[in-house]
């Protein structure tokens, strides 16, 4: 299918990628976590950029955070202090967990990007004075990229902003929806490269691709297939090989609770709110990081709710090694499925991983089982 | 032969004593006073809050309320030895061996009520304080969930470069939603009297306990910071009552004591170290032999600092109001940069010659940045640095000969440039 191609083409090589826009005069702004306000970000002129590990070998992070901190904690600040971000032009940290806590710290005294903002967002969203307080952030957020960039950014800007933003995000929940419809239409490697695209390249042109992808699925037919039907469930996962293998062996992805997928882009943000109160109401509302309290029980009625609704037969948490709010998470999430009768498997991952002779093991496995 | 041997062990032994600090044993009195107390709070119609190391306990205090900290009942579980067999059994529950072995051993412990003490009372509600990290927002979600009782969480948003405008409005709010929160679980008016009387008593306790970690930039120290280890549970669980004072004040008198008659900690103090993050609970007489041996002792941490570190902050006059600024600007929630400036300023005050740092698995806020105050503390202190690879609670990640290897090893060095 030759709509997948640029997708392919944008993750396969982010540093040209990042040229390729650079050369269009446009600056780069790098960040770390789906919490980042793109939207500001993107009034102000800049192209925003989510900053994946390259997943090369870790030498010069040594220096700064131990092993037992995430690959992709580590990966990103090693690709930073080997010159590969160079191109960027600032970086964002969204308060998110421990680990990026002190990346921000440590990239502030080791980088030099240019522009830097710490978003401190706040770590519960259900209440009225943590709104109050999100609000406050953002409203400061925007003024941080004022002074950068020398001129206000108007309303009007944030508002086309968002109308983009939201344009990306319903193309993108169609795909999933179709993917959902007829598991066979697209493959999950293709749709891996989709959803990780969209965070890199340029959003305009994405809008574009997005909406052929949207138009192209929609007439596609896709015979009748048999699998599992699966969920992933995790924070990061920036591995291709999970879906072919998932595929391999009898089952596709039907749906996700991944920041690199449904929980960053599921759900719209009012168009008909000021744009600084909707943003609030988006970043307060969307489907909640396990960094983030929104109540004790939301993350696991989120997960039943998502298997219900796509009628999974199995959830599996790919969760990335050392990484705490999931990890945290992880077995009262299972016990809530396991209480509607829907198996889980636990994946361990890490970024640099190589070989997945293992995992294609556990994967079989668990999907001739379920 | 023999008797000659019998003197010297005599010796020995009144040596070791006089060395002694005399207010541990009224110290654990009180602390098992403290523990039955709220083994018996139901008899006794109390509620327990179950809250963290750096949450604020004042308001609970000033509304009768028993604080029960599962963090200092992780320490006891370290110490105790028990921490190993109660993290593998959070494990079977589902926990990773990489979170926190606090959290893994209090999270298995409430299911099966070992450790030390048969396990905590159960709490009647949940005060969980983000200051020192986002694990402990993690971790009582899972006991609210498992005790099935109210959580409130107060959120005070790293200050990385500043204590922002935005940061104090948002924290002060929550004070307020604090007060409310307990009334509504008391069903009890607070009382904005006692809580004054609890304020003065928590900035009295702190600046006592201040007065009594500065004992030790006395050449020799009278205590070293394995003591302060031991005898900082009281600033953590009983902070704002006069028990607290009261014992600090009896504490501060004996290291005075001690100073005057030149009682040091450390029989023959020649090198003075600073240590960096939690103890090791469960290594805690081993390492500090092998510090003792080399003649050098461990004269203060910024681990028990924690705990006073926001004094300058606090308007006793006006403690609900400064509050919120003392607690959101502790030790762990500033940037590493500053953390690096306080170490420097400690590495001046107590004179020491070399700096340990524990890298601790089980802490990612405490340990993540180590690297970088390392670096700067080498270059602007000009002292040696130690890092050791280990966990508080949790001894399967230390290894013990490997440990010895790397002290010796850093002692030689400063030996050398001594």
């Amino acid at each position: 299918m030759e709509e997948i191609t640029p997708f392919h083409n944008a993750i396969q090589d982010p540093f040209a990628l990042a040229s390729n826009i650079k050369s269009r005069s446009k600056k780069i702004i790098g960040y770390m976590c789906s919490y980042a306000p793109e939207e500001l970000i993107h009034a102000a002129g800049f192209h925003p950029m989510r900053m994946f590990s390259s997943k090369s070998d870790i030498s010069l992070a040594e220096n700064h955070l131990q092993a037992y901190c995430c690959s992709l904690v580590r990966g990103v600040l090693e690709d930073s202090l080997a010159g590969r971000l160079d191109f960027l032009d600032g970086t964002v940290f969204p308060h998110t967990c421990d680990s990026i806590q002190r990346l921000s710290d440590i990239w502030r005294l080791n980088t030099n990007y240019g522009f830097f903002s710490d978003v401190v967002m706040p770590s519960k969203l259900n209440t009225q004075s943590s709104m109050a307080y999100m609000t406050d952030v953002l409203e400061k957020f925007k003024k941080d990229l004022e002074k950068s960039i020398g001129r206000t950014i108007r309303d009007e800007d944030l508002s086309n902003s968002i109308s983009l933003f939201n344009g990306i995000r319903k193309n993108l929940a169609r795909v999933y929806e179709l993917k959902s419809q007829s598991p066979g239409i697209i493959k999950g490697a293709d749709l891996y490269a989709v959803v990780k695209a969209a965070m890199l390249m340029d959003r305009d042109e994405l809008f574009v691709l997005l909406k052929n992808l949207v138009q192209k699925l929609e007439t596609r037919k896709s015979g009748p297939v048999h699998g599992k039907r699966l969920i992933l469930s995790g924070s990061v996962c920036d591995m291709p090989d999970i879906y072919t293998l998932i595929e391999a062996s009898g089952g596709f992805v039907v749906a996700d609770d991944l920041c690199t997928g449904q929980r960053w882009f599921e759900g719209q943000i009012p168009e008909d709110l000021p744009p600084m109160e909707a943003l609030t109401d988006r970043y307060a509302h969307r489907v909640v990081c396990p960094a983030k309290h929104s109540g004790n029980t939301s993350r696991g009625e989120h997960i039943v709710n998502l298997a219900e609704n796509h009628k999974a037969d199995g959830v599996i948490f790919a969760l990335l090694k050392f990484c705490d709010p999931h990890s945290f998470d992880y077995p009262y999430m299972k016990e809530f499925l396991a209480k509607v009768g829907i198996k889980t498997l636990h994946l361990e991952l890490d970024d640099q991983q190589q070989g997945q002779g293992q995992l294609s093991t556990r994967i079989e496995t668990f999907i001739s089982m379920i | 032969m023999t008797d000659t041997s019998t003197n010297k062990n005599d010796d020995q032994n009144k040596d070791q004593d006089r060395r002694k600090i005399k207010s541990a044993k009224k110290m654990r009195d009180i602390m098992t006073t403290y523990y039955l107390e709220a083994m018996t709070a139901k008899e006794n119609n109390k509620k327990i809050a179950w809250i963290t190391s750096g949450g604020p306990v004042e308001p609970l205090i000033a509304m009768d309320i028993i604080p029960v900290y599962p963090e200092n009942h992780g320490a006891m579980i370290g110490a105790s030895k028990m921490g190993e067999d109660l993290c593998v059994k959070a494990e079977d529950m589902g926990y990773s061996s990489d979170l926190c072995s606090y959290a893994r051993a209090d999270i298995s412990c409430a299911v099966v009520n070992g450790g030390p003490i048969g396990g905590l009372p159960k709490p009647d509600m949940l005060v969980c304080c983000t200051n020192i990290c986002g694990t402990v927002l993690k971790w009582y979600e899972i006991q609210a969930r498992y005790f099935n009782v109210p959580l409130f969480i107060l959120d005070t948003p790293i200050c990385h470069t500043e204590y922002s405008p935005e940061i104090a409005v948002y924290v002060r709010k929550q004070i307020n939603e604090y007060i409310i929160f307990l009334e509504t679980q008391t069903h009890k008016k607070f009382n904005h009297d006692k809580m004054a009387i609890v304020g003065r008593l928590a900035l009295q306790g702190q600046k006592l306990w201040q007065k009594i970690l500065n004992t030790t930039a006395h050449k020799p120290s009278p205590m070293s910071a394995f003591d302060s280890f031991f005898f900082l549970a009281l600033i953590v669980t009983l902070r704002g009552t006069q028990t607290a004072v009261d014992f600090y004040q009896e504490l501060a008198l004996e290291m005075e004591d001690r100073i005057q008659r030149g009682i040091s900690i450390v029989p023959k103090e020649k090198y003075r170290l600073l240590w960096d993050n939690l103890p090791l609970w469960y290594q805690l007489k081993w390492l500090s032999n092998k510090f003792s041996d080399h003649n050098a002792c461990l004269v203060a941490d910024t681990y028990t600092s924690a705990w006073c570190s926001a004094i300058k902050y606090i308007d006793e006059n006006n403690f609900l109001d400064s509050m919120a600024e003392a607690y959101t600007r502790i030790y762990l929630n500033i940037g590493v940069d500053q953390m690096a400036d306080q170490v420097l300023d400690m590495i001046q005050f107590y004179d020491v010659d070399g700096f340990v740092m524990h890298s601790n698995r089980s802490c990612k806020p405490y340990s993540f940045g180590q690297m970088d105050i390392m670096k700067t503390v080498r270059e602007k202190a000009g002292i040696p640095v130690i890092m050791i690879e280990a966990d508080m609670v949790d001894p399967r990640n230390f290894s013990l000969s490997q440990a010895e290897t790397r002290i010796d090893a850093f002692m030689e060095i400063i030996k050398q440039k001594g």
